[in-house]
């Protein structure tokens, strides 16, 4: 069975490109056959991310109208033997594209892999109709701020009424340090707010943009960031993985008074 | 008041001024819903009296409520009315 899973967040820059990459990266890693498709014609990004963008020859859109043949336009990422990219067309713009377009190339695509991974434009326009026709399950990605956190609102609320399966949560950028001050939202408050069940906590990691500089994904290494992807895809594939501890060691007085909180171990 | 604030973590207040906006985000419905409204109490009132459905104004709104930023969403609601007396389908209805 293969599903299809929508990465968005509505507002830009929260991290929507890095999140794709790495879950398809890290469910490639576990040995799933993935496929990401980068579904924001004119502003194509999902390529770079992933170090790919010198092997570009077709993209989603001349697979669309029939320029060439579906196989033509996937990119096989030479890191993981299940892992491709069908790249977005840059010179061209949403309305290339109808949500009706994308049911059918991903039908087809549904066919071969186990993960059918769309990376979503910001906003709520067609490309994000486009985005979401197809998909069953959707991943939104919101980070610790109001704006972020009002159009991951925004988003669930579109969602909602599209029916999807499952609409899940990911936290990104998080500062432990800054919660802990008192100067940004915990996870927990984040949740409070949004109401639908988190999917994984990445923190603000400096391994991200060294990682995105080179092409490189950040799954599957030492670092904080790598290791909540790692979780994030573990949990996709139906495994049980506690949220990372993102705040370091606690006194035993501390850990002891935890036991009776509502977020036992105060991980989030 | 806002010596009051200046002492709250930044947390907290990002947190209350989410829940604000919110409120009024979430209010906002569909044109279909608001068309659905219109529709449904058109057809009760038309019980009582005759009234120009066309001209009918339906919107919610914001309205700024007792607190400095508060807002709160009012359903807002303009019907003109054409006859006091109901259409004679509904006569018997009124004593």
């Amino acid at each position: 069975m293969s599903e299809v899973i929508v990465v968005t967040s509505g507002k830009g820059g929260v991290g929507k490109t890095t999140t794709s990459a790495n879950i398809g990266t890290g469910l490639a890693a576990l040995g799933a056959k993935v496929v990401l498709i980068d579904t924001d014609i004119g502003l194509r990004n999902l390529d770079v991310v992933m170090g790919l963008e010198n092997r570009i020859v077709y993209n989603l859109v001349d697979v669309i109208e029939g320029t060439c043949r579906i196989k033509q336009a996937l990119i096989k990422d030479k890191r993981y033997p299940g892992l491709y990219l069908m790249p977005s067309a840059q010179a061209r713009d949403k309305t290339a594209v109808t949500p009706g377009q994308m049911v059918k190339m991903i039908s087809f695509l549904k066919e071969q892999f186990d993960y059918i991974i769309l990376d979503c434009p910001a906003g709520i326009e067609q490309g994000f109709e486009n985005a979401i026709a197809a998909a069953e399950h959707a991943i939104v990605v919101t980070t610790p701020e109001v704006s972020a956190i009002r159009d991951a609102d925004r988003i669930i609320g579109l969602l909602e009424k599209q029916e999807f399966d499952k609409i899940d949560l990911i936290v990104n950028r998080i500062r432990p340090d800054m919660v802990k001050k008192g100067d940004m939202m915990s996870v927990q408050d984040v949740l409070d707010i949004l109401g639908v069940p988190l999917l994984g906590a990445v923190p603000d990691d400096e391994s991200v943009v060294i990682a995105t500089n080179q092409g490189e994904p950040v799954t599957g290494t030492a670092s904080q960031a790598g290791r909540a992807y790692q979780n994030i895809c573990m949990r996709l594939t139906g495994q049980e993985v506690p949220f990372l501890n993102l705040y370091g060691n606690r006194s035993v007085f501390a850990k002891l008074t935890g036991v009776f909180r509502k977020n036992p171990g105060g991980v989030l | 008041m806002k010596h009051f604030f200046r002492f709250r973590k930044t947390r907290a207040v990002a947190k209350d001024r989410l829940k604000i906006l919110l409120i009024s985000d979430r209010v906002t419905c569909s044109p279909k819903t608001v068309d659905l409204i219109r529709n449904d109490i058109a057809s009760v009132l038309s019980e009582y009296m005759k009234i120009d459905k066309e001209q009918m104004e339906v919107e919610i709104k914001q309205v700024s409520g007792r607190e400095m930023d508060e807002k709160k969403p009012v359903l807002y609601i303009n019907i003109p009315i054409v006859d006091l007396r109901p259409s004679e389908k509904f006569t018997h209805r009124i004593p």
